[in-house]
């Protein structure tokens, strides 16, 4: 018969065990080796003009690689590029591995079901309603309907915009219509999501929710994402801070000390097509580079 | 560029455009509610003007051709004339003309603001072809429907006339009505349903092409839907001359 001590040792033995398995099974895991989007020397030219000259970075998986940089010097063509939506003159872009730079239309719309995007405005289809843009991809895919409602419901709940269900997109604010695309975007769950400038001309507390949304994929879904953006604050909090659930099951947002650093939010910054900057937030903080600084600075 | 490089680069752009939607009709998803929406904005949201310019159309020409054929003494050919001009000729270009105003102008302009608002984009990120979602039905629903409108406006032409002839010249309904019947050929009709089939055709390929290629923000919408409308008016114009003489060779009625 087993003591109360020696069951408690068996708990204790049983978890060490799981945490020991996990931890190795992370190390030894190859998968995550590879990188979840790959740029390797991509080049692309519109009327003669070089928008990425031979751009080069790698987005490991469960990291946010935040792109900053000023208007025009090529953040939404790189997303684009990821998503096939447009295709380089030279170079490749892979995903997940995969070579995705010559693929067709046709092989491109497997690798889209892999990757959520959030557009800029939130590009939501004004002829549909709240529910209808969330259950797009859904619909498509003919899911049946009581399915369809349970999944359209839970991404309006992780977005808090349940209650705008039967809004069309004409009567929502722009937070409203960027979190709808969020939710949208999020739907079938992918493991990569590109942030073309969610929180441009959002007002600060609209944007920390955004920011909280892309927290809570880093951090809770282990989801690959990248984020364009060129508001500071955006850097400050996804470069600051993380997102973990408490002990009454509440997501919480807690700010990286002494004893923690967040390794999984890293910078690019881009001028010109080309990267100026690939690194932490406390190293282009560092950083003497002029450009750099004029733009953290603002002057 | 120059502009042959451009024209020939466009019409390759828009044969590649018909071909992928053309493709598409024989794979799943078929879109088959968004084809049925389709026509019943461009069938029954045209048919009260398409009414309106038959009717009219048809009491014009009996206004118009009445005296000359009195002239000669042929009044008894007056149904035939009109009957006949509408078939031919007037009923097809008039509603392809009428609905290229209504429809192609509505297509460009609705792709074209979802392009610049980056709903294009976003659909094919979601994995669903806009070729196959919006291009394919829109073209279908104009094959289909424009035939039907151009027998709507064929059909209401000649009751036009009918109402002209009978009501304002006193001439007995049964003169007009049956020089229509004797007069009409089988030839007529095949021409009249042939040239808006491939009206419907170059009219729905040039609205979703330019629509789809809008650039330049809601300035480009503006622009995009001009060009649709002017492109289309002139096509449909130019390819009906050469319909015309394509079909007097293929149906043998070349003089």
């Amino acid at each position: 018969m087993m003591t109360q001590d020696s069951i408690d040792q068996g708990i204790d033995n049983q978890v060490s065990a799981q945490a020991a398995d996990s931890t190795f099974r992370e190390v030894d895991d190859t998968e995550r080796a590879i990188p979840a989007i790959e740029f390797r020397n991509v080049t692309i030219e519109f009327d003669g003009r070089k928008v990425l000259n031979d751009l080069s970075f790698k987005v490991m998986k469960g990291e946010t690689k935040i792109i900053l940089g000023g208007s025009g010097c090529g953040k939404s063509t790189t997303i684009k590029l990821v998503l096939g939506l447009l295709k380089p003159d030279s170079g490749q872009v892979l995903v997940d591995g995969e070579d995705v730079t010559n693929y067709s239309e046709v092989q491109m719309m497997n690798v889209r079901k892999k990757i959520g995007m959030i557009f800029q405005e939130g590009a939501l289809f004004d002829s549909l309603s709240v529910y209808d843009n969330v259950a797009f991809k859904l619909h498509e895919q003919g899911v049946p309907e009581e399915d369809v409602e349970n999944e359209v419901r839970r991404m309006l709940r992780f977005v808090n915009l349940e209650q705008a269900m039967d809004k069309m997109p004409a009567e929502l604010s722009g937070g409203m219509r960027r979190r709808v695309g969020i939710a949208r975007a999020l739907v079938g769950d992918p493991k990569i999501v590109m942030f073309d400038e969610p929180t441009a001309g959002l007002d600060p507390p609209t944007a920390r929710t955004i920011c909280e949304l892309a927290m809570k994929l880093r951090d809770l879904e282990d989801v690959s994402s990248i984020f364009v953006t060129h508001e500071m604050n955006n850097l400050d909090y996804l470069c600051s801070e993380y997102a973990v659930v408490n002990e009454a099951g509440e997501v919480v947002f807690e700010k990286e000390g002494e004893k923690l650093c967040l390794i999984n939010s890293k910078v690019l910054m881009m001028s010109d097509g080309q990267v100026i900057f690939s690194g932490t937030d406390e190293s282009i903080r560092r950083s003497e580079d002029p450009y750099i600084q004029k733009f953290l600075r603002g002057h | 560029m120059n502009i042959f490089t451009r024209l020939l680069l466009e019409l390759q752009e828009m044969a590649l455009l018909v071909g992928r939607a053309a493709a598409g009709l024989f794979r799943k998803p078929r879109y088959l509610p968004e084809t049925l929406a389709q026509m019943d904005s461009i069938g029954v949201g045209s048919t009260t003007i398409i009414i309106l310019t038959g009717f009219f159309t048809g009491a014009v020409l009996t206004l118009q051709t009445y005296q000359t054929l009195a002239s000669y003494g042929a009044v008894d050919q007056l149904g035939y004339l009109v009957s006949v001009s509408l078939i031919r000729e007037l009923g097809p270009t008039l509603t392809a003309l009428m609905v290229t105003g209504r429809v192609v102008s509505a297509i460009s302009a609705e792709l074209g603001s979802m392009v610049v608002s980056e709903q294009i984009d976003a659909m094919r990120a979601l994995g669903t072809d806009p070729i196959r979602k919006l291009v394919a039905p829109r073209i279908v629903a104009l094959v289909i429907t424009l035939p039907l409108l151009t027998i709507i406006a064929d059909a209401v032409g000649i009751v036009g006339g009918w109402a002209v002839s009978t009501w304002l010249y006193g001439l007995p309904s049964s003169m007009f009505t049956g020089s229509v019947r004797n007069g009409i050929q089988t030839d007529d009709i095949i021409g009249g349903v042939v040239k808006p089939l491939v009206f419907a055709l170059l009219m729905g390929t040039i609205a979703c092409h330019k629509g789809l290629k809008t650039e330049g923000g809601t300035v480009g919408v503006g622009r995009s839907t001009t060009s649709a409308v002017v492109t289309a008016s002139i096509i449909v114009i130019i390819a009906d001359f050469f319909l015309a003489k394509a079909l007097q060779i293929i149906l043998g009625t070349t003089p």
